[in-house]
């Protein structure tokens, strides 16, 4: 790769990053959301954080993973169940990491 | 509270991500080294792009030879969800200058929307003082992911089974503890067993796309369980 092309390849990524984050704050101060829309974002926080780890939580190489030697899928499980009984974050949080190392050393993975 | 402490405070909210990013930043630098890339160019990957999903894949297209447009075409589908965070911090960004929602534009992330995000609804972060929690975020993020991709370098090669350990599953645990909270109304739990099923079901699509449409279904099952509540209420 000579250094032209590793300047335009930074360049590129860089221009189509900022672009897609920037392009809307650029115009905010202008900008008005009608309501349905506001309404509807108000679930992206929960769509788009769900639909990232979902699949990192219920599947493996190999496919469909739900099953209780599958240490990603215990810890996240152990976190769901944790949080919607205390709803507590840090709790959540560590109960499910010690899950999924609990289950990890068990195994022996 | 002085700025200082809300920059503090968003660190804070961000410390489990930023200990499940770890494992991603060293993964990128050694493997950018062991694409045979110099570590200028993997620092300013890591440093002007700032992009961590879209950096792997780039790493990929590089290896394979792949054009230009290709790889900024990639990067461009790759990134498309930011617009959707873009989209749903607007309104409390509007009020700040321009040079600063350039900065937060930039910083925009996964995580750090991920954190930042949610002390809004939980009345954490205000329009006076939200903007400096996420800074804080950004910062902090984009510190460990620096640092971390200069390791990754300089280690050389591939740090041996670093990425088995599954130090990632701090992001998972994080990322529960933060959608949990909201599942309290059929429209939230609505979206939120469809982006688990849509986003598994859709997985194997190429460049992200099986996340951006989950998300997309996840948000309009909320929107229409919402609108029927409203109606009937």
């Amino acid at each position: 790769m000579s250094t032209f092309e590793a300047v335009a390849i930074i360049l590129g990524m860089f221009l189509v990053t900022f672009s897609i984050r920037f392009v809307l704050f650029a115009g905010a101060h202008k900008a008005n959301i009608p309501d349905w829309l506001e309404g509807a974002l108000k679930f992206v926080p929960v769509a788009v954080l769900t639909a990232i780890i979902a699949p990192m939580a219920l599947t493996d190489d190999t496919g469909m993973a739900i099953r209780l030697t599958n240490p990603w899928f215990v810890g996240a499980l152990v976190s769901v169940i944790v949080g919607l009984l205390f709803q507590r974050q840090l709790l959540t949080i560590s109960l499910g990491v010690v899950a999924f190392f609990t289950v990890k050393l068990m195994l022996g993975l | 509270m002085t700025p200082w402490q809300d920059a503090r405070r968003g660190v804070f909210a961000s410390l489990p991500m930023i200990i499940g990013g770890i494992p991603f930043g060293l993964l990128f630098g050694s493997l950018a080294a062991a694409n045979g890339l110099s570590i200028g160019f993997a620092i300013a990957m890591s440093s002007i792009v700032f992009a961590g999903s879209a950096q792997f894949v780039a790493l990929g297209l590089i290896a394979a030879d792949a054009p230009l447009w290709i790889i900024v075409m990639t990067t461009f589908v790759v990134n498309l969800r930011h617009i959707l965070y873009a989209a749903d911090m607007l309104r409390y960004v509007r009020h700040l200058p321009l040079w600063l929602r350039a900065i937060m534009g930039f910083g925009l992330t996964d995580e750090t929307y991920a954190a930042v995000r949610p002390m809004y609804d939980m009345g954490s972060a205000t329009l006076t003082n939200g903007h400096r929690i996420y800074l804080g975020s950004f910062l902090a993020f984009y510190i460990m992911w620096n640092i971390t991709t200069i390791l990754g370098v300089l280690a050389g090669e591939y740090i041996p089974g670093i990425s088995e350990w599954g130090l990632e599953f701090a992001m998972v645990a994080t990322f529960i503890g933060i959608v949990v909270p909201y599942l309290k109304s059929v429209p939230y739990w609505g979206a939120f067993i469809v982006a688990v099923i849509a986003s598994v079901f859709l997985r194997d699509l190429p460049n992200n796309l099986g996340l951006v449409l989950a998300t997309l279904l996840a948000v309009l099952t909320g929107f229409v369980l919402d609108r029927r509540q409203r109606k009937e209420a």
